[in-house]
């Protein structure tokens, strides 16, 4: 199973979209690690700098529709090969999101008044959060503050998550 | 209880149900293009699995970077070519032969009603104008296609979308997608299929239905899918005849992927063609829509027609009507691609071809290239251009670069003028 605890890096936008992530003049690139460099190099977003902003995090806050556009896995990918295994947004497009629990990595879907308080609370600061898969909780820590969220995720998504992605699960089941 | 068009699809596809509305589904077509197979095939390899579930399933093409322009895309296509040489898959179109996935496909007669059908590609919610279950994935759900014959969807709902009336002249499918896309928003249709319909839908074209089901995605629907019907058989006779006794019994027969009367459906909309005019886009999302009055003016370095959403042969006739006896503006670099080699054969024999290459047209193969800024046409930073396809993102066309979406015709037109305008068409019809 892969890490999904460590540093969070906010990302106060809706509709981002893959060719943000990760531009298509990128899709020629075979291996996932050549991608490393380029992830969110195209991002339209106030302020973001990808070299400044992106290295030491391992979660991605995000706000709705995150992911939309073009079905490229490579998507996903630049992010795994950064180290960021988890994201947590308000929702989804629906191929980024499969995509992501399809490669054993978790897109987690948390109110969108849970999604505005973390915002807000801990946007600005050093945030760290841990992930309990066996409690479905999060845990968030900023300097002295703690603080418990509690997030939901089917069997279904568990189950890749815990397979480490769909081929293995597919393999053992058809 | 009555059932939507992908809910008989999908109880006539059942594998499994592993987990609460997830559904497993048999497909019946696995369709592959060189950029998001290669590293699938390479994943299959490296497990020790390099095998298809059914080589006559699987369908292949090189289209968004052909003729290949460095080592890398050379590579991706020579992983996938070599792959479909030792699978024995009958159905690859290289060089030559190669046309934009989403034309090339339907127009060898592979897409049929009641199919279900995944690549890995975004646009592939274009083959539910058959009335077919097509759907966008990545790589690691086409890979489990490829071995398997098999993909997880959540059980669809569906949302309706009801078009009626007569478009007015000059207003095109793409209008009426992105009038939708307008009214929704890009995620509006978000894990739902949009089951077009109404008597607009009804007396498109199948190349219409295709550029409406094409931009399904862009309201980020699973897919977009059509009733099939007498328009579906007469387009797919020539594939289908040795399969059928008359093509009354091929509709009877593909009728079983009607929607029921009583289907329940999660949400409804409803359009009046009448109202509908031409639409463009005016910012980094498919949403962000204006009408072409509204937009009348902006300066245009570059005009595209082509790509899955806009480059079939009505597509290219709707521009030519605008183009003939005209030039193009001086400042305007113009490109048509011809989204197969059928189609640029039908061009050729029209006259169209002459038609934009005396206005100042270049013209290219079939390819996706320009669409995702991927191997042609590229836009410096600050330009801004005019296209018949599907995505204003970001970027999308080259670094910097503004993309403004619209009909065929409208793009004809301003090409012509040297900024966003009406077509003569259009205002003629008014």
């Amino acid at each position: 199973m892969k890490n999904f605890n460590g540093k969070v890096l906010f990302l106060d936008r809706s509709d981002i979209n893959t060719d943000e992530i990760i531009p298509a003049k990128y899709l020629t690139e075979i291996s996932k690690e050549a991608l490393k460099p380029n992830l969110l190099e195209d991002l339209k977003l106030e302020g973001f700098s990808p070299s400044a902003d992106i290295p030491g995090k391992s979660i991605v806050i995000t706000r709705a529709n995150f992911g939309c556009g073009s079905s490229r896995e490579h998507a996903p990918w630049a992010f795994e090969v950064n180290g960021i295994n988890l994201i947590i947004a308000e929702s989804y497009a629906r191929i980024f999101r499969q995509n992501m629990f399809n490669c054993g990595m978790m897109a987690i879907e948390l109110p969108k008044e849970t999604i505005d308080h973390l915002f807000k609370v801990y946007q600005r600061k050093e945030v760290t959060i841990e992930t309990d898969l066996d409690r479905n909780w999060f845990t968030i820590r900023s300097g002295s503050r703690i603080e418990e969220i509690p997030f939901f995720i089917s069997d279904y998504d568990r189950s890749l998550v815990l397979a480490g992605g769909w081929v293995e699960f597919a393999d053992r089941h058809y | 209880m009555g059932k939507t068009i992908a809910e008989k699809i999908f109880d006539s596809h059942y594998v499994d149900n592993p987990s609460g509305d997830i559904h497993v589904i048999r497909l019946d077509a696995v369709f592959c293009h060189e950029i998001t197979t290669p590293a699938a095939i390479n994943d299959l390899v490296s497990r020790g699995k390099d095998r298809v579930f059914d080589p006559s399933k699987i369908k292949a093409v090189i289209d968004h970077v052909t003729p290949a322009k460095d080592s890398k895309t050379a590579i991706q296509g020579k992983i996938l070519r070599d792959w479909a040489g030792r699978h024995q898959i009958r159905d690859f179109f290289d060089i030559g032969r190669n046309g934009v996935c989403h034309a090339i496909f339907p127009e060898k007669g592979f897409v049929r009603p009641g199919y279900t059908i995944i690549m890995g590609d975004s646009h592939t919610c274009t083959h539910g104008a058959f009335g077919a279950f097509a759907a966008g994935v990545g790589t690691t759900d086409l890979e489990v296609g490829i071995l398997k014959g098999v993909c997880a969807f959540h059980y669809p709902k569906s949302m309706k979308i009801e078009v009626n009336g007569a478009l007015p002249k000059g207003v095109y499918a793409k209008d009426v997608i992105l009038s939708i896309i307008g009214k929704i928003s890009v995620n509006g249709a978000t894990n739902k299929v949009i089951e077009f319909s109404g008597s607009t839908v009804d007396a498109m074209s199948m190349e219409a239905r295709m550029t409406i089901c094409n931009m399904a995605v862009e309201a980020g629907a699973t897919s977009g899918i059509c009733r099939p019907d007498q328009t579906t058989v007469d387009y797919l006779w020539e594939f289908i005849k040795d399969e059928f006794q008359s093509r009354a019994s091929a509709l009877e027969a593909f009728s079983a992927f009607a929607p029921d009367p009583d289907a329940k459906y999660d949400s409804m909309i409803t359009l009046q063609a009448e109202t509908i005019e031409p639409l463009v886009t005016y910012g980094y999302k498919p949403d962000q829509v204006k009408t072409v009055r509204e937009m009348e003016g902006e300066r245009v370095d570059q005009v595209y027609i082509g790509s899955c959403t806009n480059g079939r042969i009505e597509d290219l006739r709707a521009a030519a009507r605008e183009l003939e006896g005209k030039k193009i503006k001086d400042s305007v670099r113009g490109i048509v691609s011809p989204a197969t080699p059928l189609i640029y054969h039908q061009a050729l024999e029209e006259g169209i071809i002459k038609i934009f290459m005396d206005a100042g047209f270049c013209v290219t193969n079939p390819t996706c290239g320009a669409c995702l800024g991927m191997s042609n046409g590229i836009l410096a930073p600050g330009e801004v251009c005019a296209s018949t396809t599907n995505r204003n993102f970001n970027g999308r066309m080259g670094k910097g670069g503004m993309v403004h979406l619209m009909n065929p015709a409208t793009a004809a037109a301003s090409a012509v003028k040297g900024c966003i305008t009406n077509s003569e068409q259009y205002m003629h019809g008014r």
